[in-house]
């Protein structure tokens, strides 16, 4: 649904919406079209990759620069959320975790790199992918710890609530942990990176719009403000990006955790 | 001046989480300036809590869109 806003006198602004996600295909591989996304995600698991056979090859006792980088990501994850969430147990699920917050926080950022400026995780194929990677986690761990039957009896039928209310819980617990999660997972990662890309677009062009394209001082000073304000909003949504990393990993941390645990 | 009331609609669906992260962030804040020792307890769970609140107003956009 195109929204034209009459700014000017002779030409109409075209406010950015979905169709700026859907790029062409940079270049075709036997007839299957490669797009940005792909090569972000490509581009983003070599660097991580490198990045970390680099920073774990030199291993020094006493750490430089890259690899105290490197040790306080992996420090925040180990020490930090997955005792929090999951406890003893959680050194096993350390390095999945730690790899999803590390993927999705770069994949994130690629929105505010310059000449990238694409958030691959704006494509709902990769938020999905990844909450269905955590979701059969989850479920594989609750399962095996605690049987097929036990884990759906602990899931929908928790000790200590009164009996009259299980028609009412059993069908909304399992409704919550086997389909709403997956789904909020992908979408609340999704549209965060869609809708702070959207609304990145929209200051930096309807700016340029109103500071080349319109004519008097009103436009100029709006156009200045909203190319100013893009620059504060860049760095917002840079801190958006890397909150929306944590808080996809610390709930696939939560949700690990709650499915290893019989009451929760 | 075109549009779509789409847009009217998430703006008001906005405010339901809207005035939910703001309690959620409140409750933050004064927790921690009763009791500074406790923020990094607190950070974690207020920032689960605006998560879960903020699923809303992020669903109510794809919806937006996507109708």
């Amino acid at each position: 649904m195109p929204v034209a806003l009459t700014a000017g006198e002779t030409e109409e602004f075209e406010a950015p919406g979905p169709a700026d996600f859907e790029l062409p295909p940079a270049f075709e591989i036997l007839g299957f079209g490669v797009t940005k996304p792909m090569l972000i995600v490509v581009a983003a698991t070599l660097l991580i990759g490198i990045t970390f056979y680099i920073a774990a090859r030199r291993a020094a006792v006493v750490p430089g620069k890259g690899q105290f980088f490197v040790e306080g990501v992996y420090g925040f994850i180990r020490n930090g959320m997955v005792p929090d969430t999951i406890g003893r147990e959680g050194a096993k699920y350390v390095p999945y975790l730690f790899t999803l917050f590390v993927f999705i926080a770069v994949l994130n950022i690629s929105g505010i790199i310059p000449f990238v400026q694409y958030p691959a995780t704006s494509r709902i194929a990769i938020p999905l992918g990844l909450a269905v990677i955590s979701w059969i986690i989850f479920n594989y761990v609750g399962i095996k710890r605690q049987g097929l039957g036990g884990y759906f009896k602990n899931m929908m039928f928790p000790p200590g609530v009164p009996k009259a209310i299980y028609p009412l819980l059993a069908p909304l617990e399992f409704l919550s942990t086997v389909i709403i999660r997956p789904v909020t997972l992908t979408l609340r990662l999704t549209f965060n990176m869609f809708a702070g890309h959207l609304v990145l677009l929209l200051t930096i062009l309807g700016g340029e719009f109103l500071l080349l394209h319109t004519q008097g001082i009103v436009g100029f000073a709006a156009g200045s403000v909203s190319l100013l304000f893009s620059i504060v909003l860049t760095l917002f949504e840079g801190f958006i990006q890397l909150l929306q990393a944590y808080v996809f990993t610390l709930l696939s941390a939560i949700y690990i955790g709650g499915a290893l645990t019989h009451e929760h | 001046m075109e549009g779509s009331l789409n847009m009217v609609g998430y703006g008001l669906a906005a405010i339901g989480p809207g005035v939910g992260i703001g309690l959620i962030f409140a409750a933050y804040i004064s927790g921690v300036a009763r009791q500074p020792e406790a923020r990094s307890v607190l950070q974690g769970i207020a920032i689960l809590g605006f998560a879960l609140a903020e699923a809303l107003a992020v669903i109510g956009i794809g919806l937006a869109f996507a109708l």
